[in-house]
C-alpha cells in the first residue's frame, strides 16, 4: 500500500457530509451575506459611486467579495475540520490509522477547498443577478479561485492544529484576516489611496490575491499578475512547509 | 515462536517531565489474550498508545508482526485495532457511516457484508441508521468496538474495556473476545480488576509506576495474588500472643483488640478452620470477624518487594 486512497476518500467524504449536514451554515449563510453586500454597496451606494478603472462599482467589488468569502470559509472549514476531532478526542483514530501526513492534508484540505471553491462559484452566480459581469480570463479566474481556496484551507488547517480553544480558532480569522481583506482593496483600488498608505498597503499580502483575481475578471489590476501569482504560490508553499513541520514534530497532535 | 509484538527498551517521558514508562521489554505471543494489569496512572494506556501510534516513544522500538511501528507504520497500523478507554465518538454520524469510515481510513476496500456481520455480532444492526449521539453509553462502547474491528485487524487492543459497562455488555464482550481469539486474533487488554485478568487472560503483565514488574502465566500469578486477610475483633484485648497459637503467623493490631491472620485463599489448607477451633479451645472469644482480599495496591507492593528480594 503506497498510497491509502481509501483512507483519503473516507476522510474527504466525511468532511463533505459534514458540510451537507450543515448546508445552511456552509452555503446559505455566506450567499445571503454576500447578496446583502451587493444590495448595499452595489445598488444603494454603488449607484452614487463613479466607475473604477472603467468598471461600474457594483461589478468592481465582485472579485473582492468572492475573495472575502473564500478566505473566511476556507479557514473556517479547514480549521474546524481538524480542530473538532482534537476537541472531542476522536483524533485517536486518525493518529492510529495507516495514513500519512500528506494523505491527511490532501483529504482535509481538499475537502475544505472543494467547499470554498463551490461556494465562490455560487456567490459568483448570485452576483450575476445583481450586477453586469464579464470575465476576461475564465481560466485564470478558476485557477485563482482554486489556488486561493487551497492555500487558505491549508492555512486554516494550521490554525486548527494550533488552536487549543474555540476562542483561538476564531482569533486569527477575526482579528487578522478580515481586517487585512477590508484594507486589501476588496472595496476599492489601492490607487485611490494617498501616499504613504498606498505603499504601506503593498505589505498586505491580501492585496496581491484580490488584485490578481480582479485582473482575471476585468484585465485591470493594482499590481502585476505575475507578482500576484508569485505571492499566492509563495503563501501556499509557506503553509505547506509549516504543516510538514507540524506533522514531523507531532506539534499539538501527539504527545 | 516469533512474537506478534516485541517491545524493546521502550520508554516515555512526557514534556511535563513525568516518566510514564520506564525501560520496558515485552513480547506478546501470537493468538494469546494478554492482560496488562495495574492501578490507574501506572502507564498501561501510555504503553498501548505508543504501540498504536498515538504517543511518540522517547526511546526504544516496537515491532508488530515484523513491522517497525515508526519506520513501517502503514503495515504495522493496518493490522492493529484499538478500542480506547474514553467514549470518543462522532455525534452526528450514523452507526453505519462511522464504521464504514473506519474501514476506509484503515485502507480497506468497502465490504458491506463484513460490516453487517460486525454490527450483528455486537447487537448493533437495528441501530445502524441511528445517529451516535442518540445511543446509550453501552451502545457507544459497542460502536467503538465495531470501529476497531472494521478493518479486520490481527491484533486488538482493548483499553479498560469494562470500565463503566453493564453486566450484559460485559458478557457480550467476553464472548466476542473469545470468538476473536478462535479466529487467531491476538488481544491485549488493560484492566485494574484482578478478576477480569483472571477470567480472560492467558498471560498477565503487572505494571506499576511505569514499570512492568512481572509477566507470568495467569495460573501462576493468581496463586501469588490469592492472599487474604482475616481480622478478628477480640472480646478481651491480648497483651501477647499465647504460645498455643504459634502454628499460625498472627499479628496483634489495635493495641491487642484485633487479631490478624494473612492466608492464601487458593491453598488447599488455609488454616482458618483449625485456627477457629484452637481459639475456642483456649477460650479466646471474638465479637466479629471479617476477611478481605488484599487490595491491588497491597499485592503490588508485595510483588515489588518480592521481585527485589528475588533479585538480591
Amino acid at each position: 500500500m503506497a498510497f491509502n486512497g481509501y483512507g483519503v476518500w473516507a476522510i474527504y467524504r466525511f468532511e463533505m457530509a459534514r458540510a451537507l449536514r450543515t448546508v445552511w451554515q456552509s452555503i446559505v449563510t455566506p450567499v445571503i451575506t454576500t447578496a446583502l453586500y451587493f444590495v448595499v454597496f452595489g445598488s444603494a451606494i454603488g449607484s452614487r459611486m463613479t466607475e473604477i478603472d472603467g468598471v461600474p462599482y457594483g461589478a468592481f467589488i465582485v472579485p473582492g467579495l468572492i475573495m472575502l468569502s473564500l478566505f473566511t470559509q476556507s479557514i473556517f472549514n479547514a480549521s474546524f475540520g481538524i480542530y473538532f476531532p482534537k476537541f472531542t478526542g476522536t483524533i485517536y483514530e486518525l493518529l492510529s490509522a495507516p495514513v500519512s501526513p500528506l494523505e491527511i492534508v490532501i483529504a482535509y484540505v481538499g475537502a475544505a477547498a472543494t467547499k470554498s471553491a463551490v461556494l465562490g462559484l455560487i456567490i459568483l452566480a448570485t452576483a450575476s443577478f445583481f450586477v453586469p459581469l464579464e470575465i476576461l480570463h475564465p481560466f485564470w479566474m478558476l485557477a485563482f479561485l482554486i489556488l486561493v481556496s487551497t492555500t487558505f484551507s491549508l492555512f486554516g488547517f494550521i490554525i486548527g492544529i494550533w488552536a487549543q480553544s474555540f476562542e483561538q480558532l476564531q482569533f486569527i480569522p477575526m482579528l487578522i484576516v478580515t481586517p487585512l481583506t477590508f484594507l486589501g482593496g476588496a472595496f476599492y483600488s489601492i490607487h485611490m489611496l494617498p501616499e504613504p498608505w498606498r505603499t504601506v498597503t503593498l505589505f498586505n499580502p491580501v492585496v496581491y490575491l484580490i488584485s490578481g483575481f480582479r485582473w482575471a475578471f476585468y484585465g485591470t489590476s493594482d499590481v502585476g499578475i505575475v507578482v500576484s501569482l508569485t505571492a499566492t504560490l509563495g503563501f501556499f508553499f509557506a503553509c505547506l512547509a509549516v504543516v510538514g513541520w507540524m506533522f514531523k514534530t507531532g506539534y499539538r497532535l501527539k504527545n | 515462536m516469533q512474537p506478534v509484538i516485541s517491545i524493546e527498551g521502550l520508554t516515555k517521558t512526557y514534556k511535563s517531565g513525568l516518566q510514564a514508562l520506564k525501560p520496558t521489554d515485552l513480547a506478546i505471543r501470537k493468538g494469546e489474550i494478554f492482560a496488562l494489569l495495574g492501578p490507574n496512572g501506572a502507564g498501561k494506556t501510555t504503553l498501548i498508545s505508543i504501540v498504536c501510534g498515538i504517543v511518540t516513544p522517547t526511546s526504544g522500538t516496537v515491532i508488530a508482526d515484523g513491522h517497525d511501528i515508526q519506520k513501517d507504520y502503514r503495515k504495522a497500523r493496518s493490522m492493529i485495532g484499538l478500542v480506547p478507554q474514553e467514549l470518543t465518538t462522532d455525534a452526528f454520524e450514523t452507526v453505519w457511516a462511522t464504521v464504514t469510515f473506519s474501514r476506509g481510513l484503515f485502507g480497506r476496500a468497502p465490504n458491506a457484508a463484513y460490516v453487517e456481520q460486525i454490527l450483528r455480532d455486537l447487537s448493533l444492526w437495528d441501530k445502524k441508521d441511528a445517529k451516535i449521539m442518540t445511543l446509550s453509553g453501552g451502545m457507544k462502547r459497542r460502536v467503538m468496538i465495531a470501529k476497531a474491528l472494521s478493518h479486520e485487524p490481527d491484533i486488538l487492543f482493548l483499553d479498560e474495556p469494562t470500565a463503566g459497562v453493564d453486566v450484559e455488555l460485559r458478557r457480550d464482550m467476553w464472548a466476542m473476545v473469545r470468538k476473536l481469539r478462535e479466529r487467531g486474533v491476538t488481544i491485549i487488554l488493560t484492566t485494574h480488576y484482578i478478576e477480569e485478568a483472571e477470567e480472560m487472560a492467558d498471560r498477565v503483565g503487572v505494571i506499576l509506576k511505569g514499570q512492568l514488574i512481572l509477566v507470568e502465566d495467569k495460573t501462576a500469578l493468581m496463586k501469588k495474588l490469592g492472599r487474604k486477610t482475616l481480622t478478628l475483633q477480640l472480646q478481651e484485648p491480648l497483651e501477647v500472643l499465647p504460645p498455643e497459637l504459634s502454628d499460625w503467623t498472627l499479628e496483634l493490631k489495635a493495641e491487642g483488640h484485633e487479631l490478624e491472620y494473612v492466608f492464601d485463599s487458593n491453598a488447599e489448607k488455609t488454616g482458618v478452620p483449625s485456627l477457629m477451633r484452637r481459639l475456642s479451645d483456649i477460650g479466646i472469644g471474638f465479637k466479629d470477624l471479617s476477611t478481605r482480599q488484599s487490595s491491588l495496591e497491597d499485592i503490588f507492593v508485595g510483588l515489588v518487594h518480592q521481585s527485589k528480594t528475588e533479585a538480591a
